[in-house]
């Protein structure tokens, strides 16, 4: 026998909530808060935050930012603008991925991980230089394949290409400077900014890559659909480098 | 039919199907399959040259297919005055960038393949932004001109590492380490600034075509009716005439590897896409490299990426839940699920309440009931 049927409304009750793509003559669906916000990624740190000095500096403030929280996203509805701190070498992840529609990162990362992203700006900041260095003994006279450690396994393997020399990699995620000294290595392929960590490791710069510092970047698409607030920033900080 | 019912991918099949049929392309059919070599002699023409390859039972090397325009081209043949223009709907199968493993990827697209003039440009260039818009209103699509560029090069400074590090930095809108690469190679400020106008101007087609007329002056045939210039703003003139023929911009960014590409190259981006979704252009170096004299213009799109406009998810999978047990007569359950689909709703008869379950209403026709 059938009992009379129970019926429980489901508290969530609203529709069917498909955001789908708008094709013509369908209805279009409502632009994501994510779309509308002008979103920013800067590297955490004492770099992110001279960055984001001249962000200020050019009319893009978020007094949030400066509270002392450990919150990492911060916003001016005002402005549109949403900003985020992120690990360094992550910004461009974001911004490629289109997380963020600008970002700051090193020239390093991006020479290393060659994202597909607009470069706009070079800022001028956190400038040190990509070397190689190795024990102020060493003298690389390529008679055998040259062991290199470093954490820019691409950057190295470009340039050592690019010369036409025959390298081992070994990727190290830190404490490079130790390879050689211990024979993990002939030579290291990193960052010197004053020099010193080397030279206190008994170690030099053999030869200088390219110099580094931070950029201005833009994810790709973003730039199409925000093109005049990424103008208009850029513009507002490349004014500031002119001084 | 209900198209709610269907995944945007599929929409976008159905919709650009009849779009391309209507100007007469024919669809083309292909199997997954295709001999290993074609892809191992043209590994740089493909996004990835990971390929997933597997012999045949008669011991043939085979692939299961990377890219449809290699197979298209093998197909054809080259006649004076005859047009090869066919569509397709294929998956392809690559290493994505991202995941590093091997994923199926739906793509769409139509190759113009034969005795091509600027008529067939402006069709394919046309087709391209129609399909998109067909997608969604939010489109941009960026056309620029390998043959310029390289045309460009050649005059500045005629050097092969010069010109793949120059494309790299336009590709990038790098203004900074533009300026540099020409200080490092002696490049006077005026011919330096001859090259930073493909970085610098972008957008609008008009705006764009005043910028190169002012920097290149009368050079390479700015301003005049002849060059590479002239074919820019030829084509610029056809798609005038398009009612979305403001979302059709210039944008020297986009760039194609110029050992396949030729002459136009375009990219589509959809507003809430992180990166192209489009991507075509003239390739016929490509032919040439395949022993074809024919010219050739074509795009793909990259459906798959429509998942990424899908962000708000639904909150049920169902409207109605129907429970029942032993002693509910099948005839009623039956009975019952019919009268709420010929309404409508959709429904699913269970035996027992699920674990996580995502429902808008219950209907529960157990005699026992259910505990609340």
């Amino acid at each position: 026998m059938i009992c009379a049927a129970r019926v429980h409304r489901n508290e969530k009750g609203k529709e069917r909530g498909w955001r789908d793509v708008s094709f013509a003559g369908e209805k279009r669906n409502q632009e994501g808060d994510r779309r509308a916000m002008l979103n920013i990624a800067l590297p955490k740190g004492r770099l992110g935050e001279r960055v984001y000095a001249m962000f200020e500096a050019a009319g893009y403030e978020c007094p949030a930012i400066k509270e002392n929280s450990r919150k990492l996203i911060f916003e001016n509805e005002v402005k549109g603008l949403r900003y985020f701190w992120v690990k360094p070498s992550d910004v461009s992840i974001y911004v490629e991925r289109g997380a963020a529609d600008m970002g700051v990162a090193g020239k390093d990362i991006l020479l290393e991980y060659e994202p597909d992203v607009y470069e706009l700006l070079d800022l001028g900041l956190g400038k040190c230089r990509m070397a190689v260095a190795g024990p102020k003994d060493f003298y690389d006279d390529g008679s055998r394949t040259l062991r290199v450690a470093t954490k820019f396994t691409n950057i190295a393997s470009g340039y050592y290409g690019g010369i036409g020399r025959d390298i081992d990699v070994i990727k190290l995620n830190g404490s490079i400077e130790i390879a050689p000294i211990l024979g993990l290595s002939d030579v290291i392929v990193d960052i010197v900014e004053t020099g010193s960590t080397l030279k206190e490791n008994n170690l030099e710069v053999k030869t200088e890559i390219l110099p580094i510092s931070a950029r201005l970047i833009a994810n790709k698409a973003a730039f199409k659909f925000k093109t005049g607030r990424i103008e208009s920033i850029a513009e507002g900080l490349r004014r500031q480098l002119a001084f | 039919m209900d198209e709610s019912l269907l995944k945007s991918e599929e929409k976008a099949v159905l919709a650009l199907r009849a779009l391309y049929r209507k100007y007469g392309y024919l669809p083309f059919r292909m199997s997954k399959f295709e001999e290993y070599e074609l892809y191992m002699r043209n590994k740089d023409f493909l996004v990835s040259d990971r390929i997933i390859a597997f012999n045949d039972t008669n011991g043939r090397l085979l692939a299961l297919k990377p890219d449809v325009t290699l197979s298209i081209i093998k197909s054809g043949e080259d006649r004076p005055g005859f047009k090869q223009k066919v569509y397709y709907n294929e998956n392809v199968y690559r290493v994505s960038e991202s995941t590093r493993q091997y994923k199926e990827i739906l793509q769409a697209g139509l190759e113009c393949i034969g005795d091509i003039d600027l008529y067939d440009i402006y069709e394919v260039t046309a087709l391209a932004a129609e399909s998109l818009s067909l997608i969604s209103e939010a489109f941009v699509l960026e056309i620029s001109h390998l043959g310029l560029l390289s045309a460009a090069f050649d005059k500045i400074c005629p050097d092969k590492a010069f010109a793949d590090k120059a494309l790299r930095f336009i590709s990038e809108k790098n203004l900074h380490d533009l300026r540099e690469l020409c200080r490092q190679h002696g490049i006077g400020e005026r011919q330096c600034s001859m090259l930073e106008v493909f970085v610098t101007a972008y957008g609008e087609r008009e705006k764009v075509m005043a910028a190169l007329d002012a920097a290149w002056a009368h050079d390479l045939g700015a301003g005049t009716e002849e060059g590479p210039f002239e074919e820019l703003r030829a084509l610029s003139r056809l798609l005038d005439a398009l009612p979305f023929s403001d979302r059709i911009r210039f944008d020297f960014s986009v760039v194609n590897n110029m050992n396949y590409y030729n002459g136009f190259v375009f990219k589509g981006f959809l507003e809430g896409i992180s990166g192209g979704i489009l991507a075509g252009g003239q390739y016929d170096k490509m032919m040439a490299r395949m022993e074809r004299s024919s010219g050739a213009v074509g795009f793909a799109i990259y459906l798959d990426l429509l998942e990424q406009l899908r962000q708000e998810r639904s909150e049920y999978d169902v409207d109605v839940l129907l429970v029942y047990d032993s002693s509910t007569a099948s005839e009623a359950v039956a009975e019952k699920v019919r009268e709420l689909v010929a309404a409508g709703r959709t429904v699913t008869a269970q035996r027992m309440i699920p674990e996580k379950p995502r429902y808008k209403e219950l209907l529960d026709l157990r005699s026992e009931g259910a505990p609340e």
